[in-house]
């Protein structure tokens, strides 16, 4: 088979020269791994791919990926990958950014790129802390928490990400976690073969400023009871011996166990294809410790892309208008002559 | 001499003028804009040289009847080379009263004052301050004074078309054109072309303003009140075919045929603002020429998708006006940081802050030299006219890809809403835009280098999807080469003196200063942007009077030409007319150790050439 000849990428190969600077132990460095398998895995094009990141330590992740690459200004990514996407329908453009980065001084371009479905794959490495900055509270830290800007706690109500892109009408909305990698690389890659905007949320230790803020989620004993695990068409089911459910009760989630006269059936069944928001919404909002967090795709859905819409009018109007014509153009409406 | 008399003919006396002024006034709702860019048009047509100044408030209907609502549209033509919209005028149309007293006093004396009666009620004299009519009391003596009751004579005219009276009303400025066409002897063919494109899915409407303009012209032709109207003969322009351009769409064509010139995709990320929103308009409507317009969420949006349509290879654009300039700093020195091309437009408005949106300044200057944190020289290059917008930003784009930097052109509100006549350009004899970009490389070829540069300091465009020569770009110091991020302090000043001369490089490559006049003498006037027109007619004004003044009106401001300072030195007295407080001039001052005279305004006008010429005259002694 001609395929078989082509050189298949291996995941060293999607990586550059360049020290990697992330401290030790930063769950940075699993998302790297990660995003080089998931490449292999799909055998994707170094030269077809572009990495766009803001600043943070985040941010730092497209120096030390070898393809095409741009570490931009704070908070800004989304708005270079869309004019590149859009001039370049070709190339597979990923968006790296941070809690900070996208939800502070890059709020107004998320919620923008978002709605407009750019076909673009954007992962923020959620660390709830100005990783970078060294150790300011971000708009994700929980109230209460003491930061060297918050001595005596934090006062911000926090926000969700995946909340925001819901509202945002993201079409596609999915959430993982950095040492799950198996879970970590199977979203991102429903996440590149997603056509249209793809957010994708990483719960990131920091293990310098902010150590363990996930750490229920992490932790071989708590895990299972703490962490939902969604799936397309299948109840919302969890725990080690997985025996507790969601189920709604009116229009609140509620957490039963299963048997004792609750089956399957009475649970909520997971579509990540419901173009109706409420019920995704409403996953967004499930947080640790009342809830098991979901994880996994909370939604997919089909629908123009932005870059699609701004090069198709261009083509219908070559259709309907003629090709570009400078002297045609020039002459037209009202000229004179001067002998 | 004939003996029957018939009433209806009145012979009439036709008197030729080499150049007139003509002024459009009225409320902001009275359409003085539509009339004022017909009759410029028209008259553009009819082969006179022209030169236009819109001028209007910045709110879109301020209260009706308020001097803060009136709406001016002044045109300026002639049969010569002309370069300015004109100081007093020869004829000005006054919609209502607060029109007349906002602008009475720039009509000349004994000019002709062209006045909607039926404007001047109790109400409507009251809200301009009069106390008594001046239509009836002896304070327009010094004029021309045709009055007659527009409203009702359109209401007439239209009577039959079913219109309600708001829409009847509508016609007005339709009359009052049709009146100065008849005046200046002017063919309503144009207009009534227009009325027939733009209100062709509105039958009635289009009906109405035809009739309102006929109404009009057959009237000035009828009554006895006017014994007499002007013709203005053709001017002698360089031979070819001309259109009547605004400074914004001039600057869209530019940057369009710089696209093509180019081989490229135009992309143009932009942010609506006063008065550069009609760039984004225009391009919007030439979809078909290759042309992806974005209306970005904010200006800083706007240039960061520019940048990343530049990172991509292709034509990268950004259009916006002050305010909008301070948010894209930042952008700006990454594009400067990352050497790739892009061509942003700043049209300058009265500033600081929101300013005067709708007025004209060149306030601006130093924002885009300096603008930006750290060592971030970018090139700046300024129009001086509308016409020359075309050029202008096809240089621009010439020189952001032939030395791989951000470029910022200068324009104001002024030369982007006035107009002039525009030579319409050989597409064939414009030269073409070389660009190059590097090709494939394998596994056996030596690394590629994204920021090694030429002998003129330019660094490669590589762009994605191009095999083996993936890369990363950004904003932190990199090794000069490698492009690789380094914190080597050796490294980091090599770099910023390696970008800054750079830019200085430019100087060797664009044409030398010119002058108009002596290359030395008594007093050079230097200036550059929107003043070229007041500044070179005050000089050539002078001059012809045998002063010893000369011209050199610069549009590479970053750079400066190479000759500029030798020039600068031939004269005694250097004067830098400028709509700002003397922003070139400390430039002027810095680079040259010269100690230039600043003549300085922000009233968010055009100078007049008066106010040069006598500045010129002090100096001259
Ligand atoms: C305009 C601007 N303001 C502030 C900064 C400083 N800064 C750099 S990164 C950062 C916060 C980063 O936090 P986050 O996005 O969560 O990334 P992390 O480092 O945690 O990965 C800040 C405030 C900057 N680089 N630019
Ligand atoms: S500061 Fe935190 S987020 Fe940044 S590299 Fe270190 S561990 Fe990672
Ligand atoms: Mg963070």
């Amino acid at each position: 088979m001609a395929s078989a000849e082509l050189p298949v990428l291996k995941p060293a190969d999607y990586g550059t020269d360049q020290d990697v600077r992330w401290c030790p132990g930063c769950g940075d460095y699993s998302i790297l791994a990660q995003m080089k398998k998931v490449m292999s895995t799909l055998n994707m094009s170094r030269e077809n791919t572009v990495f766009v990141s803001g600043i943070g330590c985040s941010s730092r992740f497209p120096y030390y990926m070898n393809t095409y690459g741009m570490h931009s200004i704070h908070g800004r990514a989304p708005a270079f990958a869309t004019g590149l996407k859009s001039a370049r329908q070709d190339l597979t453009v990923f968006v790296i950014t941070g809690d900070g980065d996208s939800l502070s001084i890059g709020g107004n371009h998320l919620m923008h790129v978002l709605r407009r479905n750019v076909n673009l794959n954007i992962i923020l490495f959620n660390n709830r802390i100005y990783g970078l900055t060294k150790g300011q509270y971000s708009p994700t830290s929980e109230q209460g928490k003491v930061t060297k800007s918050t001595p005596m706690g934090s006062i911000d109500n926090p926000i969700h990400p995946l909340s925001v892109a819901i509202s945002c009408e993201a079409t596609f909305v999915a959430r993982s976690i950095d040492v799950h990698t198996k879970h970590l690389q199977e979203t991102l890659e429903r996440a590149v073969g997603h056509k249209g905007v793809s957010f994708v949320e990483v719960y990131q230790n920091c293990n310098v400023f902010n150590d363990g803020a996930y750490k229920w989620a992490t932790d071989k004993d708590s895990k299972s009871d703490t962490v939902l695990e969604l799936e397309h068409g299948k109840p919302m089911i969890f725990g080690k011996d997985r025996d507790k459910g969601i189920r709604l009760n009116g229009m609140t989630p509620e957490v039963v166990e299963l048997g004792k006269g609750i089956s399957e059936d009475d649970l909520l069944f997971h579509d990540a294809k419901s173009t109706e928001p409420t019920l995704a919404y409403m996953l967004t909002r499930m947080s640790h410790p009342e809830f098991p967090e979901p994880i996994g795709v909370l939604r997919d859905l089909d629908a123009p892309c932005y870059d699609d819409a701004i090069n198709y009018q261009v083509q219908h109007a070559k259709e309907t208008r003629g090709e570009a014509d400078l002297e045609k153009l020039f002459n037209s409406g009202d000229t004179w002559v001067v002998e | 001499m004939s003996t029957t008399t018939d009433e209806n003919a009145v012979v009439k006396e036709v008197q030729p003028l080499e150049e007139a002024t003509v002024r459009f006034c009225g409320d902001s709702g009275d359409g003085m804009q539509l009339a004022g860019t017909q009759f410029s048009n028209t008259s553009a047509l009819a082969g006179n040289d022209i030169a236009t100044f819109p001028d209007f408030p910045a709110e879109i209907r301020a209260p009706r009847g308020t001097l803060a609502g009136v709406s001016g549209f002044q045109i300026h033509f002639a049969s010569h080379d002309i370069y300015t919209p004109g100081e007093t005028v020869d004829a000005l149309v006054a919609m209502n009263p607060a029109a007349l007293k906002t602008n009475l006093a720039d009509l000349k004396s004994n000019g002709v004052l062209i006045l909607n009666s039926d404007a001047f009620d109790k109400k409507a004299l009251g809200q301009a301050g009069y106390e008594s009519n001046p239509i009836e009391d002896d304070s327009l003596s010094g004029y021309q004074v045709f009055s007659m009751p527009m409203t009702s004579m359109t209401r007439g005219a239209v009577d039959g078309l079913d219109l309600s009276v708001k829409e009847s009303d509508r016609c007005r400025n339709f009359f009052a054109m049709g009146l100065v066409f008849w005046l200046f002897g002017r063919s309503m063919d144009p207009t009534l072309r227009f009325i027939d494109a733009k209100f062709s899915k509105v039958p009635s409407i289009a009906e109405a303003n035809r009739r309102a303009l006929k109404a009009g012209y057959n009237f000035g032709e009828t009554t006895d009140a006017f014994r007499s109207s002007y013709t203005v003969e053709k001017a002698k322009l360089p031979a070819g075919t001309y259109r009547n351009m605004t400074g914004n769409q001039a600057l869209a064509w530019g940057l369009m045929t710089a696209a093509k010139l180019s081989g490229k995709k135009l992309f143009l990320g932009s942010y609506p603002i006063t008065p550069a929103s009609d760039i984004l308009h225009e391009l919007s409507k030439y979809k078909n020429f290759d042309v992806l317009t974005f209306q970005a969420e904010d200006e800083i949006a706007a240039i960061c998708s520019a940048i990343g349509a530049a990172y991509g290879g292709e034509m990268a654009l950004t259009t916006t006006s002050g305010p909008g300039m301070a948010l894209k700093g930042e952008a700006m020195g990454l594009a400067m940081m990352l050497e790739l091309p892009l061509v942003i437009v700043d049209v300058q408005r009265g500033g600081p802050s929101t300013g005067l949106p709708t007025k004209t300044e060149q306030a601006d200057l130093l924002q885009v030299m300096f603008g930006r944190n750290g060592e971030s020289p970018i090139p700046v290059i300024a129009a001086s006219s509308p016409a020359d917008c075309f050029d202008v930003a096809i240089e621009a784009w010439r020189l952001a890809t032939r030395f791989m930097t951000p470029i910022v052109v200068l324009t104001d509100g002024y030369i982007a809403n006035g107009s002039e006549p525009w030579r319409i350009p050989n597409v064939a004899d414009l030269p073409k835009i070389r660009v190059t970009h590097p090709g494939p490389r394998d596994e056996n070829d030596p690394p590629f280098l994204p920021y090694q540069r030429n002998e003129e300091l330019a660094r490669p465009w590589a762009v994605p999807g191009t095999p083996g020569l993936m890369h990363r770009v950004g904003g932190l110091e990199k090794q000069d080469g490698t492009g690789n991020v380094s914190y080597d302090p050796h490294n980091h000043h090599h770099m910023c003196v390696t970008r800054a001369q750079k830019v200085a490089n430019i100087a060797d490559v664009v044409p030398a200063q010119e002058v108009m006049g002596a290359e030395s003498g008594k007093v050079l006037v230097v200036s550059w942007g929107g003043t070229y027109g007041a500044c070179r007619t005050a000089v050539a004004r002078l001059q012809a009077q045998g002063k010893s003044v000369s011209h050199a009106h610069v549009r590479y401001m970053n750079p400066f030409p190479k000759n500029l300072g030798q020039l600068i030195s031939q004269f005694d007295k250097v004067l830098v007319p400028e709509l700002n407080l003397g922003q070139m001039r400390l430039l002027l001052r810095s680079k040259y150790l010269v100690d230039a005279v600043g003549l300085n305004k922000v009233q968010g006008k055009p100078f007049t050439t008066t106010e040069i010429a006598e500045k010129i005259e002090s100096l001259l002694g």
